[in-house]
C-alpha cells in the first residue's frame, strides 16, 4: 500500500515537473539565444554558454525599435485610460440601476467582445482614412476600443454587482447623486478591480497585431508586435535570430513581471471575463 | 419609499443618470464596431477597390456567388463560394479550431486538476503556467519559429536525440508539418488560459463531496468521471465555446509563423490578404462577412449554452 502511494506521489510530481518545463522552456531558450552571437547561434545550446549583450545593443541601437516601444506604450496607455473612463460610469449604470433592456444591452456588449476583428477591418480602414489618421497612433487607439471597451465594461460590471447594497443605500439616504456615489463611494472600493482590468486591457492592446499591421505603413509608426513580426535581415535566408530573441525578451520581461505580481487578481479578472454568470 | 427630488422619483432620477452614463459608451461602440461592420457588409456587395474606397458600384451578391451563362450554353460560377482557396481556408480554420480546442481542453483539464490538488510548490506551478499566456502571440510565434528551425532548431535536435525522427524536419516550411507547427504553438500558449477557466469551475465543487467519496472508498478515476466532470460541465462548455470563438478568428500566429503557406492559411488571413495585399478589397470584405456570420452562430450558441446571467438578479 505505502509502496503504491509512493509511486503515485512520484508520478504526480513528475507530471508537475513536465508541466513547469513545458511552460517555461521556450522562454528560457529565447533568453539563452538572446545572449548568443555569431556562429554560436548555429550550435544547439541547452545551457547558456556565452554571455554577450551584443544582440541587445543591436536592437536598442537601431532607433526604430525604441520608437516602436514608445508607440506601443503610448497607444496601450491611452486606449486603457479612455476605455476605463467610459467603462466605470457605464458599468455602474449596468450593475446598479434597474432599467428595461439591461439584459439585452449586456448581451450586445458581450457579443461585441467576441467579434472577429477581421469583420470590421474594411469598415475601419475606411473610417481611419476618412479621419486622416492612417499611419498615426490614433488609428490604433481608435480601433482598440473595439476590444478593450466591451471587456472592461463586462468585467467591471461583474465586480460592481458584488459590492454590498448597504453602502450605496446609505449614500442615497444622505442624498448623494449617482455621480457622487461613483466617484466618492465606489471608486475607492473599485481600485483593485480597476488596476486588474486596466492591466488586462493593457496587455490586450500591447499584443494586438492585425490592426497595427494594417493601419501603419512606415517603420517609425509600428507597434512592438509589428516591429518584431516584420524584423528581418538583409535577405530571406539571413533571419537575425539573435536580435529577434533580444527584442522578444525586452518586451516580454515587463509583462511577465507584471503578471506574476498581479497573479491572483489577474486570474480572478480572467475568469470574470470568461465564465462568470 | 420614493423621496421626491425636483418632481422626479428616485428611481426615475437614477434611470435618467444611467442613460447618460451608458450613452457615451454606446456611442463609442457604435462608432468603432457597428458602423464599420455595416460598412464592411456594404463593401462586400460592391466592387470597391482599396485605392478608391468611394468609387465602388453595387454589384449585389456577385462577390459571394454569381452565374454567367455563355452563349455556348456553358455555366460559369464565380465568387467566394466557388473559390477553392476560400474553401481551403475554411477547412484549415475549422481543422485548426477543433484540434487545438480539443487538445487545449484535455491538457487544460489535466493542469487544472493538478493545480486543484494541494501540494508543495503549487504557487510555482501556477506562476509557471501563466508565462506562456503572458507572452505576446507574435513573440511566441518568433520564439517557436526559432525552436522549430529546420537547421538549427532545438526541437529537431531533441527529437533526433530521442530517436523520434531520423532526419531534420522543416516544420514551418513544409506543407505537411506547417499545421502541426501552428497547432503546437497555439496549444502551448492557450492551454494555461483554459486551465485557469477550468480551475475556476473546479474550485466551485464543494470539497466535502470528494471527502465523502474517499470515505466510501470510491476509485479516483470513477470520482472524476462520475462526480467532477458532471459538476464542472457548465464551466467547461462555456470555456470551450469561448476558446472556439478565438480559434476561429486566428490571424497573428498563422501570419507570422507560417507566412504564405496554403497549408495553414485561415479565413482571417485570406480575407486580409485579398483586402489589403491583392487589391480585391470588396472580395476580401465578402470573405470577412462570411467569417462574421459563422462566428455569430457560435456567439448565439455561447449565450444560449452559457445561460449567462444578464439580469444580475437571482442566482448569486
Amino acid at each position: 500500500m505505502s509502496g503504491q502511494k509512493l509511486l503515485s506521489t512520484i508520478g504526480f510530481y513528475a507530471l508537475v515537473v513536465v508541466i513547469v518545463v513545458f511552460s517555461v522552456f521556450p522562454f528560457y531558450y529565447a533568453i539563452v539565444t538572446s545572449f548568443t552571437t555569431g556562429t554560436d547561434l548555429f550550435k544547439i545550446n541547452y545551457w547558456p554558454r556565452a554571455f554577450s549583450w551584443a544582440n541587445y545593443e543591436t536592437v536598442l541601437g537601431g532607433r526604430n525599435f525604441v520608437r516602436s516601444i514608445w508607440n506601443s506604450v503610448f497607444i496601450a496607455t491611452t486606449t486603457v485610460v479612455f476605455a476605463l473612463f467610459l467603462a466605470v460610469t457605464a458599468s455602474y449604470a449596468l450593475a446598479r440601476v434597474r432599467f428595461r433592456g439591461r439584459g439585452l444591452l449586456l448581451m450586445m456588449i458581450l457579443a461585441v467582445s467576441m467579434f472577429p476583428q477581421i469583420a470590421v477591418l474594411a469598415g475601419l480602414f475606411e473610417l481611419v482614412r476618412f479621419l486622416g489618421i492612417f499611419n498615426t497612433p490614433w488609428a490604433m487607439i481608435l480601433s482598440y476600443v473595439i476590444f478593450t471597451l466591451p471587456f472592461t465594461v463586462w468585467v467591471l460590471t461583474t465586480f460592481m454587482r458584488d459590492l454590498p447594497v448597504e453602502i450605496e443605500e446609505a449614500a442615497i439616504v444622505d442624498g448623494a447623486t449617482p455621480w457622487i456615489i461613483i466617484t466618492r463611494v465606489f471608486m475607492p472600493l473599485l481600485w483593485p478591480a480597476l488596476v486588474t482590468t486596466g492591466l488586462l486591457a493593457f496587455i490586450g492592446a500591447w499584443n494586438e497585431f492585425l490592426f497595427a499591421l494594417t493601419f501603419t505603413s512606415s517603420e517609425t509608426t509600428r507597434t512592438v508586435p509589428v516591429a518584431i513580426g516584420l524584423l528581418s535581415g538583409a535577405s530571406q535566408q539571413e533571419i537575425p535570430w539573435g536580435p529577434i530573441m533580444a527584442a522578444s525578451v525586452i518586451v516580454t520581461v515587463p509583462l511577465i513581471i507584471l503578471v506574476l505580481i498581479f497573479q491572483r487578481k489577474i486570474v480572478a479578472g480572467l475568469t470574470a471575463g470568461g465564465v462568470k454568470g | 419609499m420614493a423621496t421626491n427630488t425636483g418632481g422626479l422619483s428616485l428611481t426615475q432620477q437614477r434611470q435618467r443618470a444611467a442613460f447618460w452614463f451608458i450613452a457615451p459608451m454606446l456611442a463609442a461602440l457604435f462608432f468603432v464596431a457597428a458602423w464599420p461592420l455595416i460598412r464592411t457588409i456594404w463593401f462586400s456587395l460592391t466592387n470597391t477597390a482599396l485605392s478608391d474606397l468611394y468609387g465602388g458600384e453595387w454589384i449585389g451578391f456577385d462577390n459571394y456567388l454569381s452565374l454567367r451563362i455563355l452563349e455556348s450554353g456553358r455555366w460559369i460560377w464565380r465568387g467566394t463560394l466557388v473559390d477553392p482557396a476560400w474553401w481551403n481556408a475554411v477547412w484549415n480554420t475549422v481543422r485548426f479550431a477543433f484540434v487545438s480546442v480539443f487538445f487545449e481542453t484535455v491538457l487544460g483539464l489535466i493542469v487544472a486538476l493538478v493545480l486543484n490538488a494541494e501540494f508543495k510548490g503549487r504557487g510555482i506551478v501556477r506562476a509557471a503556467i501563466l508565462i506562456p499566456w503572458a507572452i505576446p502571440t507574435i513573440v511566441s510565434a518568433k520564439m517557436w519559429a526559432w525552436m522549430l528551425n529546420d537547421q538549427f532548431g532545438i526541437i529537431n535536435d531533441i527529437m533526433l536525440n530521442l530517436g523520434l525522427i531520423d532526419q531534420k524536419i522543416a516544420w514551418t516550411a513544409s506543407t505537411e508539418t506547417a499545421m502541426y507547427a501552428v497547432l503546437m504553438v497555439d496549444i502551448w500558449k492557450t492551454t494555461p488560459f483554459m486551465a485557469l477557466l477550468i480551475l475556476a469551475g473546479l474550485q466551485m465543487v464543494p470539497r466535502d463531496i470528494y471527502e465523502a467519496a474517499k470515505l466510501d472508498g470510491v476509485n479516483p478515476v470513477k470520482v472524476f468521471f462520475r462526480i467532477t466532470l458532471p459538476l464542472i460541465r457548465p464551466a467547461l462548455a462555456v470555456a470551450i465555446i469561448f476558446r472556439m470563438l478565438d480559434a476561429l478568428r486566428i490571424f497573428d500566429l498563422v501570419y507570422v509563423l507560417t507566412p504564405n503557406s496554403a497549408a495553414t492559411k485561415t479565413m482571417s488571413v485570406i480575407s486580409r490578404e485579398n483586402m489589403i495585399d491583392f487589391d480585391k478589397f470588396a472580395y476580401g470584405a465578402a470573405q470577412s462577412t462570411l467569417l462574421f456570420a459563422i462566428i455569430a452562430v457560435f456567439v448565439s450558441l455561447y449565450i444560449w449554452l452559457g445561460k449567462v446571467d444578464f439580469s444580475g438578479e437571482g442566482q448569486r
